[in-house]
């Protein structure tokens, strides 16, 4: 589904983000990707999003070169691609009821969809009674969670979540990670980035570990060893 | 088929972003004001130089000064002719009663040269066609022609054409230097006006977006096409540009009153009062119309920087 085809990202001041990375992801796969700050892990996911070019190798989304597909068809390409970033990316001036609709209009989604289908993403979330609330009116662990009811909402392939639980408590980090695990468990492929030890060790899923820009350790069923 | 619903969500978004971005949407406001008001200013002082220059036109004259002994039917059949050329505004005729009235009139308050005149006894004036051309650089073929009828049969009608007196001549060439190199260096200041408030609009709607621009990103990556991004923000600008143009239009109101006056007087001619209200409509059109096309542009440009991604 998704592959890595030794991609290197070399930046111009000749800093080495990622050297030669390959790694394939199975539909309906967990795979965490571990690895301390600045191993390359955000790297790597920018390259998903097409948010950053491979200085060499290639990335491959259902058998597509993402970096070839033209800027006027990637909004169709990124919609199969729920996103889940540590700092949220809310809109700041649309509720929480807005944010998601925000995905669903832009997927080209009727009003009929959006009436029903965001209160229902909502209640998943558990945040049916803040729909009408703002971004700044919400918790951190709020906040995730819109930002994952916006992710799932068009039902993508795969969700790609960016050090979710970052900026969040214990509490709220166990509640993110379980929505994953349960998105999961419904068929959606996730990709996570974290340097949670406690995470990884919980999921007991595959663990590919990053270090300088390399890929050290790929375990089916890892742990957080670094 | 146009798709009614996106159109509906693109107004609906731009509206929204506009009520909530309450204070950029006031600064935004606030400069695009100053540049209609400049754009509006620019016009008001278009009129008052275009009228100012057209009444120094208007002293610009050519005299032709008849002998005494000529026929008034003569005269009369010249003043036709004349009136007849393309390049003739007008010919005002002064027959040989009027023009001695006339210096009369003009030298009320000069005894010595009404004495002098007492003394010659018998009216020495002859009668005069005033000619008025359409524009100043005419004058040269009006006197042309006049001296063609003058080599011609009515040789002996014509005392004096003044268009040769060499004062007057220099005169008139120094009015139409001084009337075409002040419309000239009226325009370049207008221009230069615009352009400059039009730059500050510009880069206050740029400012404006720079502050959504993380939020455009993450439009970009949730899959929002760039019609879908760019859209409500050109709404937005165009709002800006609408707001800004009312408020202008408000504040002309009284500017215009206060004015009308002042002006009327000062250069005899137009009364900006009388031509903002007469005007209104060209008024409404040009302010609003440029309000609304600097917001658009100013957006869609400002916004295309960050769809990059």
């Amino acid at each position: 589904m998704i592959y890595y085809d030794r991609v290197s990202k070399i930046y111009a001041d000749n800093s080495v983000a990622l050297e030669d990375v390959s790694f394939s992801v199975e539909p309906g796969e967990f795979v965490s990707i571990v690895g301390h700050s600045g191993a390359g892990k955000t790297t790597l996911v920018k390259m998903l999003l097409a948010e950053e070019k491979p200085s060499s190798g290639a990335v491959f989304f259902e058998s597509i070169n993402i970096h070839e597909v033209p800027l006027s068809k990637m909004g169709a390409l990124r919609r199969k691609i729920g996103t889940v970033f540590q700092d949220f990316r809310l809109l700041p001036n649309k509720t929480a009821y807005e944010n998601i609709a925000f995905a669903m209009e832009a997927a080209g989604r009727n009003e009929e969809e959006i009436h029903s289908d965001v209160p229902h993403v909502l209640e998943l979330v558990d945040l049916g009674d803040k729909m009408n609330n703002f971004p700044d009116e919400l918790s951190g662990g709020e906040q995730q969670r819109v930002a994952i009811a916006r992710a799932i909402v068009n039902q993508p392939d795969v969700i790609v979540a960016d050090e979710p639980t970052g900026n969040l408590d214990p509490v709220n980090t166990f509640e993110i990670v379980q929505i994953l695990k349960k998105i999961n468990d419904l068929g959606t492929t996730i990709i996570l980035t974290t340097h949670n030890k406690g995470v990884i060790d919980a999921l007991k899923k595959r663990v590919i570990t990053m270090d300088r820009g390399k890929v050290i350790r790929d375990d089916r069923e890892g742990k957080y060893i670094l | 088929m146009f798709n009614w619903v996106l159109l509906k969500r693109v107004f609906r978004a731009g509206i929204l972003d506009f009520s909530r971005n309450a204070f950029v949407s006031f600064a935004s406001i606030l400069v695009m004001t100053v540049t209609l008001f400049v754009v509006g200013l620019t016009v008001f002082a278009g009129v008052i130089l275009g009228s100012a220059l057209q009444e120094l036109r208007d002293k610009a004259d050519i005299n032709v000064y008849f002998v005494q002994s000529v026929a008034e039917d003569r005269i009369l059949e010249m003043k036709a002719s004349l009136e007849a050329l393309p390049e003739v505004s007008s010919v005002q005729y002064l027959s040989h009663d009027e023009a001695l009235a006339a210096f009369r009139e003009r030298h009320k308050n000069d005894q010595l040269t009404l004495n002098a005149l007492e003394e010659l006894g018998d009216n020495p004036f002859g009668a005069v066609l005033n000619v008025k051309a359409k524009d100043l650089s005419q004058y040269e073929s009006i006197a042309a022609f006049l001296q063609d009828q003058q080599s011609q049969d009515s040789g002996s009608v014509i005392d004096k054409i003044n268009f040769y007196d060499e004062q007057h001549r220099a005169a008139l060439a120094r009015l139409e230097l001084i009337t075409d190199s002040s419309q000239r260096l009226g325009f370049i200041i207008i221009a230069l006006l615009i352009i400059t408030t039009i730059a500050i609009s510009f880069n206050t709607l740029r400012l404006a977006i720079y502050t959504s621009r993380d939020e455009i990103q993450v439009m970009r990556l949730v899959g929002a096409g760039s019609f879908y991004i760019r859209a409500p923000f050109m709404v937005e600008g165009v709002l800006y540009g609408l707001v800004a143009g009312i408020v202008t239009l408000l504040l002309f109101y009284p500017l215009a009153y206060w004015l009308g006056t002042s002006t009327g007087n000062f250069f005899g001619g137009v009364n900006i009062f009388t031509y903002y209200t007469g005007h209104f409509l060209f008024f409404f059109a040009l302010i609003l119309g440029t309000g609304a096309l600097i917001g658009a542009i100013a957006s869609w440009l400002a916004v295309r920087r960050y769809l990059k991604i």
